[in-house]
């Protein structure tokens, strides 16, 4: 009895392990649930098992940038081969870089000559293509068409115009009896996402972006802290103090219920509010994010996602076939039509369909080719701590525990401390 | 065998006994606790990261840049804030539950079993729980406040500055009132009755009969609770890192040193962090167990 | 009716209120969360306090979206692997705590006690280190050995507690009768000491259950994360507003177990936690 169960124990065990040889690679990849994410990730992973008769298994990630940077850090310094294929953040390649594949090696450079040059540029590190482009973002603003309409208004063009139009239809609104209703809603929370936010206020006003291409620390300056003086007059006036806690879901979440007029996000909202059942659907506009001054730089921060293959990966290959596949051009197509990510490639924003699906992809064409990067390039391995002293401080002054002019001085000394002087 | 040599032998196998059961324990709690501690504080002296790679010795280095980071003293004082007002509250609002529940009356162990449920559920669904209550736009704690007339409009409990670290506590003192709820009740089941029997002919009303024997005989219940609930306090991670996350108005000591070590890769200046909380928490251990006499009744 | 049966009833009548107020303030969360869960989309905004329309698809997305059911098994397994290893070397180290006479037996069991007090973090680093290089990481195996750092010095000295307060003629007889160390634990103490050690591996259960840290630094796909830091993780994606339904459905599995656990398991809960603190 003893000696059947022995042998039948070998046998699992052996059928176990040769199952495990003679299966086809199973690749692992983390892709981000924002949004319609999750769903646009799975229809591309299926085409590619489909067509490539290997499996692939879905790892959901944190939605905050943050935390998902620091999951992956983790992942890597463990030498994991738990996922093999990352979405990353574009401004992650030069932390990530050391423990990713050249891309470059399993893709023709034809391909890659397809996508924006600028994209590809950020993606490469010592001459190594860690990941390949994905999807585009720019920081664009969201507005309540019908909302506007019903009160005469326009659609912003300085932050200063946004701020008396927000102030008047949310006392209207309330007035009208809506008490939940904000004007205006953003990324408040101590995180990446507010890094995006306020890099845009600064840069708009002519504040610069923080650190310069050259290193040198360039946050303390007139124009910044006007930016910022701004933005903190917003917090509990016309944006919600929750504000200080949200992500880029929770703005959308108060937006898409109907109950702010104006919103900062990326492009991805727009598929969401425009799906059926959205209570929005309809009544959403899109436009470039005001300027500082009269006729001054509509900014949006550069942001967009790319497929790296890790190196510790049991298979390099396949993983770059799938990373492949998933940035190819149809389903670039596929998600800008279903899920409203702007293409990497220049071609599919003079295509008639994704036109269709996503009108401002044509007519916010400007500024997605004119995104603003945040420092990451000069900032290099630091760029998380860099990012961490830009938005505890722009935090806490839209908290108001720091004044905008100690918020500032405190944002320049933090980077200098880090960055050892401007010698990152 | 001489008498004395007899009992030379007894002890000495006693102790080998003793030795063989202990060994066990010892060895894994050696690998798991004792190795891992001294070489967060071996960390705490080098400029390692956590990717791997050489790490050198750079002396106090880490720890004179932490005694200068604002935020690091920004985090001890979250957490002292925290323990004193979470330790407050539990210890007051568990002596309510507790001397409500030493009445006997119809169906205390039903409400005894339904003040146990917030202790037994997870740090990470209470704090999810109060986040979705406290939400500052849907949530029915401003829905209930602001449509009773308590508040103006609708407060941002997690994201204000102002009431960040008093929401932390207030789902902390929920989730652990409980605990120091059951350790005041054994200790006042202790008491006889008898005591409350002599004051009361004495003509003593409840709140001098709480003072002059309630209180004096639960002092070692009390004083127990307080030591636990104050450890954890300092120690607190979970459910400030999930309400409110890396927000540095809120941000604990162990939040911090999470953050330098995972988010910034540094394991030198995390660990130095790391171990300047674990040097804390054991002062104010051996404050507490030399103070409470626990040392004696061992 | 006269004074001092007025004050009486008032007496009675606050007594009841205080009661219902503590109900109310242990309970309330969870009857929300139920409600809360059983909404989707605009409704998830409502105040009322009753689910008018329940819809059940918050509790389909939780399972869909993640491997909800594994997740739940990896905590189960965790938990009852720890338990179990706790036990085992809890119970001849409290035999020698707390039967055997020793130099430096106080030291040894204040030392024990003292371990517990060690910060989570400031482990965390050594124990990443000792993780990585054994090849734990990312498996259930990594949380096993790491749990056991609060969970020993917590049944080692529970265990030792109950142990001393065992009288001492029961292995008198066994010892004048020969019998060695071993044959007095398994043959005297084990069926003494069970009932402690239920109440032990409960609470300890409960405490590896709910552990988050470690999880969230040690075990990060999907399928090998444990229940605490799959919830705490459930990604947005919805095509609703607010993800909200799911998590409170994802919050209400977890708690209806633990609820179960607390309701059978009451008695022996409580004396747990109080020898530990009263007795020790």
């Amino acid at each position: 009895m003893q000696r059947i169960r022995t042998i039948c124990l070998l046998c699992i065990g052996l059928l176990i392990g040769l199952g495990g040889v003679a299966r086809a690679a199973e690749i692992a990849i983390a892709c981000s649930g924002l949004g319609e994410e999750l769903a646009l990730c799975k229809h591309g992973v299926q085409a590619w098992e489909k067509a490539t008769g290997n499996t692939v298994k879905i790892v959901t990630t944190p939605n905050s940038a943050t935390a998902r940077l620091a999951l992956y850090e983790q992942l890597l310094a463990a030498g994991s081969h738990a996922i093999d294929v990352f979405q990353v953040d574009i401004v992650w390649t030069g932390i990530l870089g050391p423990d990713m594949i050249d891309l470059g090696k399993y893709v023709p450079h034809s391909v890659i000559a397809a996508d924006f040059p600028r994209i590809v540029e950020a993606d490469t590190w010592h001459g190594k293509l860690v990941s390949l482009p994905w999807f585009t973002n720019a920081g664009v603003l969201y507005y309540r068409r019908d909302l506007l309409a019903k009160y005469g208004l326009t659609p912003p063009q300085t932050w200063e115009q946004l701020g008396r139009e927000a102030a008047i239809i949310q006392k209207r609104q309330r007035e009208a009896g809506d008490s939940r209703f904000w004007g205006y809603v953003f990324q408040g929370q101590a995180y990446e996402g507010l890094t995006c936010d306020a890099l845009e206020w600064v840069a708009s006003y002519g504040g610069g972006t923080f650190v310069a291409p050259d290193g040198k620390i360039t946050a303390d300056n007139p124009n910044a802290l006007k930016a910022i003086a701004w933005a903190a007059s917003t917090v509990g006036t016309i944006a919600p103090e929750g504000v200080l806690n949200y992500e880029e879901e929770d703005a959308r979440g108060v937006f898409q219920s109907g109950n702010a007029a104006f919103m900062r996000n990326w492009p991805y909202a727009w598929a969401l509010a425009q799906s059926p059942g959205s209570p929005v659907r309809d009544k959403v506009g899109v436009e470039p994010l005001p300027s500082g001054t009269v006729g001054g730089p509509h900014v949006g921060a550069l942001g967009g996602g790319n497929l790296a293959v890790s190196r510790f990966s049991r298979h390099p290959a396949e993983a770059a076939s799938l990373a492949r596949f998933m940035t190819s051009y149809a389903e670039q197509k596929y998600r800008a039509i279903h899920g409203s990510f702007n293409p990497t490639i220049p071609a599919l924003y003079h295509d008639p369909e994704v036109l269709k699906a996503s009108p401002f992809f044509g007519t916010l064409l400007p500024t997605f080719e004119g995104a603003v990067a945040r420092p990451s390039a000069v900032t290099g391995r630091l760029y998380n701590r860099a990012a961490a002293a830009i938005f505890d401080s722009v935090h806490a002054a839209l908290a108001g525990s720091l004044s905008p002019r100690a918020a500032v001085a405190q944002m320049a000394r933090e980077l200098e401390r880090i960055s050892d002087n401007g010698r990152w | 065998m001489p008498p004395r040599r007899a009992v030379a032998t007894l002890a000495r196998r006693r102790r080998l006994t003793a030795a063989a059961f202990l060994a066990p324990m010892l060895a894994v709690l050696a690998v798991v606790a004792v190795w891992p501690v001294l070489h967060t504080i071996w960390f705490a002296f080098t400029n390692a990261e956590l990717g791997g790679g050489p790490a050198d010795f750079i002396g106090a280095r880490n720890f004179i840049s932490l005694l200068a980071d604002p935020q690091w003293w920004r985090s001890v004082a979250n957490t002292l804030i925290f323990a004193a007002l979470s330790v407050s509250v539990e210890a007051a609002l568990g002596m309510v539950i507790a001397l409500a529940l030493n009445r006997r009356f119809r169906g205390c162990g039903l409400v005894r079993a339904a003040v146990i449920v917030p202790w037994a559920v997870p740090t990470v669904v209470s704090a999810k729980l109060w986040a979705w209550m406290l939400n500052d736009v849907f949530g029915i704690v401003n829905a209930v406040l602001v449509g009773a007339g308590l508040l103006a409009k609708p407060v941002a409990w997690v994201a204000s500055p102002r009431t960040a670290l008093v929401s932390v506590v207030l789902v902390d003192a929920w989730k652990t009132t409980p605990f120091v709820a059951l350790l005041l009740l054994a200790g006042l089941q202790m008491i006889p009755a008898d005591l409350y029997e002599a004051a009361r002919m004495d003509g003593a009303g409840p709140g001098r009969i709480f003072l002059a024997v309630t209180l004096p005989l639960l002092r070692p219940a009390l004083l127990v609770a307080l030591i636990f609930r104050t450890l954890d306090a300092l120690r607190v991670f979970d459910v400030i890192y999930v309400m409110a996350g890396d927000n540095p108005a809120s941000m604990s000591m162990s939040v911090f040193a999470r953050q330098q070590l995972v988010e910034f890769q540094d394991v030198g200046y995390g660990s130095a962090a790391a171990t300047l909380l674990f040097v804390l928490v054991a002062i104010v251990t051996v404050i507490y167990v030399r103070a409470g006499g626990l040392w004696q009744e061992a | 009716m006269n004074r001092r049966a007025l004050r009486r009833w008032a007496a009675a009548a606050g007594f009841r209120v205080l009661i219902a107020a503590i109900l109310f303030y242990a309970l309330f969360p969870f009857y929300w969360a139920v409600v809360s869960s059983l909404r989707a989309g605009s409704a998830l905004f409502g105040t009322s306090l009753l689910p008018l329309h329940p819809v059940w698809g918050n509790y389909a997305a939780v399972f869909r979206a993640e491997p909800f059911a594994r997740n739940i098994l990896n905590s189960v397994l965790v938990a009852t692997l720890v338990v179990l290893i706790s036990l085992t070397l809890s119970l001849g180290a409290a035999y020698a705590l707390g039967r055997l006479r020793f130099v430096g037996r106080r030291m040894l069991l204040m030392s024990i006690l003292g371990v517990s007090m060690f910060p989570q973090i400031a482990v965390l680093s050594g124990m990443f280190a000792l993780i990585r290089r054994l090849g734990l990481y990312n498996t259930p195996w990594a949380l096993v050995l790491s749990y056991l750092i609060f969970t020993l010095p917590f049944t080692v000295w529970v265990l030792t507690a109950f142990m001393r307060d065992l009288p001492r003629e029961l292995e008198e007889a066994a010892i004048m009768d020969g019998a060695r160390p071993l044959t007095i634990i398994r043959r005297i103490f084990l069926p003494l000491l069970a009932p402690a050690m239920a109440t032990t591996g409960l609470l300890a259960f409960i405490a590896s259950w709910n552990e988050f840290l470690f999880a969230l630094t040690f075990t990060l796909t999907n399928s090998e994360r444990t229940v605490p830091v799959a919830i705490a993780l459930i990604s947005g994606a919805s095509a609703y507003e607010l993800p909200w339904g799911r998590i409170m459905a994802a919050s209400v599995i977890v708690t209806l177990p633990l609820i179960a656990l607390v309701l059978a398991f009451q008695n022996r809960i409580v004396a747990g936690l109080t020898a530990g603190a009263i007795k020790g």
